[in-house]
């Protein structure tokens, strides 16, 4: 009658004892965690941590029109949130006007619509730029946006040396998993480089690229994956950018990374320890970095949407509470937690309030933000940390032998990895195998739907008249001959952000702008999944 | 016992709009393939002239749309005008992704065979979508 009691792992799959002790944990313990602050950054990036400044609470927000989102805006910081992150509508992630005839229903649907400097002035209308700290969820079209921001922030007054923020512009993880690229790879890249060149040498505070493992773990492939990718991507950036010339302490301090949070508390906490200790080594042994910052890991962390489920929707306020949790406990810069609503719409305010709430209750009171790195010396955490680096780093050797992330992504690998991993988890859900509460275990399907969110149809029609007063008001030849200037600029190979600030200051819209690149890069169209 | 049944039902995904996340139909795509289902999957940004055109090309007993951006509603009744321009009317259409309650009988009414919003089960799904591949072979002996 007895069989064999089944294997114990964690969520990716390692497997546990069922009690870990002295002899679980690698030799010089002390070596392998130092102190926050101090390399390899196992414990943390900043020696006070949250003892001087909680992480920054950055809700992702955005829809509609760019006064739309301004009053979200406002709203969050009035409750009290401490830094911006903007969403964007997929007409403006990949290059398209408002106006565009092939998009003309996705207008300000996912995020806000900008098509011009103008709306991305509106967005920080009476919000002072050179104050904030914004995030902007921006790739195939990060440098345009970059270049409006700083239009606007130079319309404001502001002074550029405050300018602070980070910029997503992880183009490789858009090949990978999230699918707003717009040129090829090699054309992309270069792009990346031109704003984190520009970064470094005019904006000391703001953060030029977010490498993110976010959306491959939310596209499913699984902690260890993330980390794994994310440094692949990391090496890949890094080799891309000492090729163009640049020095690596010139820009590797503010490199920034974005991870996912999930439910697996202690994996997700010692998941982002092991990443830290892992870029310390790359930085400092590969890369020769001479300045220790360059070595620090600093991350966003984002709650995921993708454990949340439709059915029982309250019940995601727990999950999202375990993972801001598991993001703190792991000493993340800043966190993003979900609304409980995300398996149905885009959040109500109600429920982008709760999901603010939920960050300030850990915050204060928890009291798990009291002490540095509360989980270090822990015999199961330290051991499941040295576990993850090591089978992350087993999976960098694996990309670096098939002859790095581009060249894999060009034959679409990781893309693979990713998708069989999703399907894994899947038919794990499937036969019961792992547990989603209201889904396959403790069904209760009461069929009630929290009120949800719906977007205002007549602010598209808004967007697309401000749009059109735009384009009577201004000079076509001034805008004609900017947009010449940077398509020789992007030809040539010089830095485009000059020249792409330039052609937005005299009114040239996203969509010109994009229109100029695609006819300079051309269009990149993905490899077949199967 | 000939029910003009296909063993092998064709059924053509796509995703339209703008939308990139796509792990909900390489999952969907993997299982029916797992299930015997011939799968030809169209990839991102899919035009509704496109997806027509394609399921006329492949013979499609069934069209299936993955979207996640909230505009389902628009692009189903594209996909659907487009099919029947291609004559292909009755090629049933189903649609996944964050589909809202309410939306779904909006869906139903625009002709959209089935619709299934995050969190339907995979089997359910599978076994909906060779259910509805079968009633349509068997409508055209």
């Amino acid at each position: 009658m007895s069989s064999e009691p089944r294997a114990v792992v964690t969520d990716s799959g390692i497997p546990l004892d069922p009690i870990y002790d002295a002899a679980s944990v690698a030799e010089d313990l002390e070596g392998r965690l130092g102190r926050p602050g101090e390399p390899p950054f196992t414990r943390g990036p900043y020696r006070t941590m949250y003892r001087e400044r909680l992480w920054s609470m950055r809700q992702y927000a955005g829809y509609g029109s760019a006064d739309d989102t301004n009053a979200r805006f406002r709203y969050l910081l009035d409750q009290g949130q401490t830094a911006l992150s903007v969403a964007f509508d997929l007409p403006t992630q990949l290059g398209y006007d408002s106006d565009d005839e092939l998009v003309l229903s996705e207008v300000g649907r996912v995020g806000v619509a900008i098509d011009s400097v103008e709306d991305m002035e509106a967005v920080f209308a009476g919000l002072p730029i050179d104050q904030l700290s914004v995030n902007f969820t921006i790739n195939g079209t990060a440098p345009i946006i970059l270049a409006f921001y700083l239009v606007a922030a130079e319309r404001q007054g502001a002074d550029m040396a405050q300018v602070a923020g980070t910029l997503q512009n992880d183009i490789l993880k858009e090949f990978l998993a999230r699918k707003t690229f717009i040129f090829p790879p090699d054309h992309s890249i270069r792009l990346v480089a031109d704003v984190v060149e520009y970064c470094s040498e005019h904006l000391p505070r703001f953060n030029g690229i977010s490498i993110t493992g976010y959306h491959a773990r939310e596209a499913g492939c699984d902690a260890i994956q993330e980390i794994g990718l994310t440094m692949a991507s990391a090496i890949a950036y890094t080799e891309a950018f000492l090729a163009r010339g640049l020095d690596f302490d010139a820009f590797a301090p503010r490199l920034s990374f974005h991870f996912s949070s999930q439910l697996d508390l202690f994996e997700e906490a010692s998941k982002v320890r092991a990443a830290r200790r892992m870029w310390s080594s790359l930085a400092l042994e590969r890369f020769g970095a001479k300045k220790e910052t360059s070595a620090r890991l600093r991350f966003f962390s984002g709650c995921s949407g993708a454990t949340l489920t439709a059915q029982q929707p309250l019940n995601n306020v727990v999950r999202s509470t375990l993972q801001c949790l598991a993001a703190v406990l792991g000493g993340a810069q800043s966190i993003h937690v979900m609304g409980y609503d995300e398996a149905l719409e885009i959040p109500t305010e109600e429920s982008v309030r709760l999901a603010l709430r939920t960050q300030q209750i850990i915050a204060h009171e928890s009291g798990v933000a009291k002490v540095i790195d509360p989980l270090a010396g822990s015999y199961f955490v330290e051991h499941l940390t040295d576990e993850i680096e090591a089978r992350a780093w087993e999976l960098v050797r694996r990309v670096e032998e098939g002859g790095g992330l581009v060249e894999l992504l060009a034959q679409g690998v990781p893309q693979r990895w990713v998708a069989e991993s999703a399907y894994r988890y899947e038919q794990e859900v499937r036969s019961g195998e792992r547990v989603k509460v209201g889904v396959n275990k403790y069904v209760d399907d009461d069929g009630v739907v929290p009120p949800l969110f719906e977007v205002d149809a007549a602010s598209a029609a808004r967007q697309r008249e401000r749009l059109a007063a735009r384009l009577a008001d201004r000079d076509g030849d001034v805008v004609a001959a900017a947009l010449a200037t940077l398509r020789t600029a992007l030809v040539e190979g010089t830095n485009s952000m000059p020249h792409i600030m330039q052609a937005g200051r005299v009114g040239a819209t996203l969509g010109e702008i994009a229109d100029t690149m695609r006819e300079v890069f051309g269009v990149y169209r993905e490899p077949q999944p199967w | 016992m000939s029910t003009g049944v296909r063993p092998h039902p064709r059924v053509v995904l796509a995703k339209p709009g703008l939308d990139g996340h796509d792990r909900g139909v390489k999952v969907v795509g993997m299982a029916l393939r797992d299930a015997g289902a011939e799968v030809v999957y169209l990839g991102l940004q899919q035009t509704a002239a496109q997806i027509a055109r394609a399921a006329a090309a492949e013979d499609a007993d069934v069209i299936g749309l993955s979207v996640l951006s909230g505009v389902h509603v628009d692009v189903a009744r594209q996909v659907l005008a487009a099919c029947a321009g291609e004559d292909l009317g009755d090629v049933p259409l189903v649609v996944g992704g964050t589909i809202p309650p309410a939306d779904v009988t909006r869906l139903r009414e625009l002709g959209v065979r089935d619709v299934f919003p995050v969190g339907t089960p995979l089997d359910d799904l599978v076994a909906r979508i060779f259910a509805i591949a079968a009633e349509e072979v068997s409508d055209e002996q």
